[in-house]
């Protein structure tokens, strides 16, 4: 039987993976880019619980999840921080239009 | 009956992630992310880590979404995304050979049953992984300086117009 529940939890992380980095290599909006990043940590906060269920540790496995969770926090928090800073600099978000550093 | 369950939560989850990426108007996404927030804390709490999935539902649903709805409100008209850089079939040709390649070699690793072992997260997170708690301490007060950093409403060149 292939389609068990935590095979689609699998099949469901790797999509979730594939979409992510999907949008990561065609999003240029700063804000976007954050977003995308978002939905990557949800996958792989996904992963670390079917992981935790799988080996019988499932209470390390949700702290673990708990760390990336705070971590994930924090980078959506400093990034946008980031991309509001950048628009009032460079008045724009588009990422190649905002790369200052050449070769 | 779980597996629908399972996979209703997951296949709405991978849906709203795509409508979220080819989403024209980033405020759209935001909702449709807030979304995905919620279908995976449904699927975590039908895994059994209920403590995880209030977590990534009050975080990734609530305080992520105000979040980015202040960072729209304060960038207004640019919160637009451009048409991509890399050809969308060449992105997606790869990202589905990753995708492919990443199901094969998990797949095998993945048994039809749950080990059954300890569930306590508390001791687990308060005794063996302690450092952790920590880490989290900082990066919380990390957080709170981008706070700061998004709400700071100085404008280059302030300083100097004010000496003058």
């Amino acid at each position: 039987m292939i389609f068990t529940p935590l095979n689609i939890i699998l099949f469901g992380v790797v999509g979730l993976l594939g979409v992510g980095l999907y949008g990561l290599l065609i999003t240029r909006n700063l804000i976007k880019v954050v977003m995308v990043l978002q939905i990557l940590i949800k996958a792989v906060i996904l992963a670390l619980v079917l992981a935790g269920k799988l080996s019988g540790h499932l209470g390390l496995g949700q702290s673990t999840a708990a760390t990336v969770i705070v971590a994930d926090t924090i980078v959506a928090v400093v990034g946008l921080a980031l991309a509001v800073q950048v628009r009032r600099r460079f008045g724009t978000l588009d990422v190649p239009r905002i790369s200052t550093l050449r070769g | 009956m779980e597996s629908i369950q399972y996979a209703v939560f997951l296949l709405g989850a991978v849906f709203c992630a795509y409508r979220a990426i080819v989403a024209k108007r980033i405020l759209s996404a935001t909702i449709y992310l807030a979304c995905i927030s919620a279908l995976v804390s449904g699927t975590l709490y039908l895994l059994g880590a209920a403590q995880v999935a209030v977590m990534e539902l009050s975080v990734g649903a609530g305080l992520v979404t105000i979040l980015l709805v202040y960072a729209l409100s304060v960038v207004g008209d640019d919160a637009m995304d451009p048409a991509s850089v890399i050809p969308k079939p060449l992105a997606f040709g790869v990202v589905g050979l990753a995708a492919v390649l990443l199901g094969w070699m998990a797949f095998p690793a993945v048994r039809t049953t749950a080990a059954v072992g300890e569930f306590d997260l508390a001791s687990s997170l308060w005794q063996d992984r302690v450092l952790d708690v920590w880490i989290q301490i900082v990066l919380i007060f990390s957080g709170v300086m981008g706070v700061l950093g998004l709400l700071s409403e100085k404008v280059p060149g302030a300083k100097e117009e004010v000496e003058q």
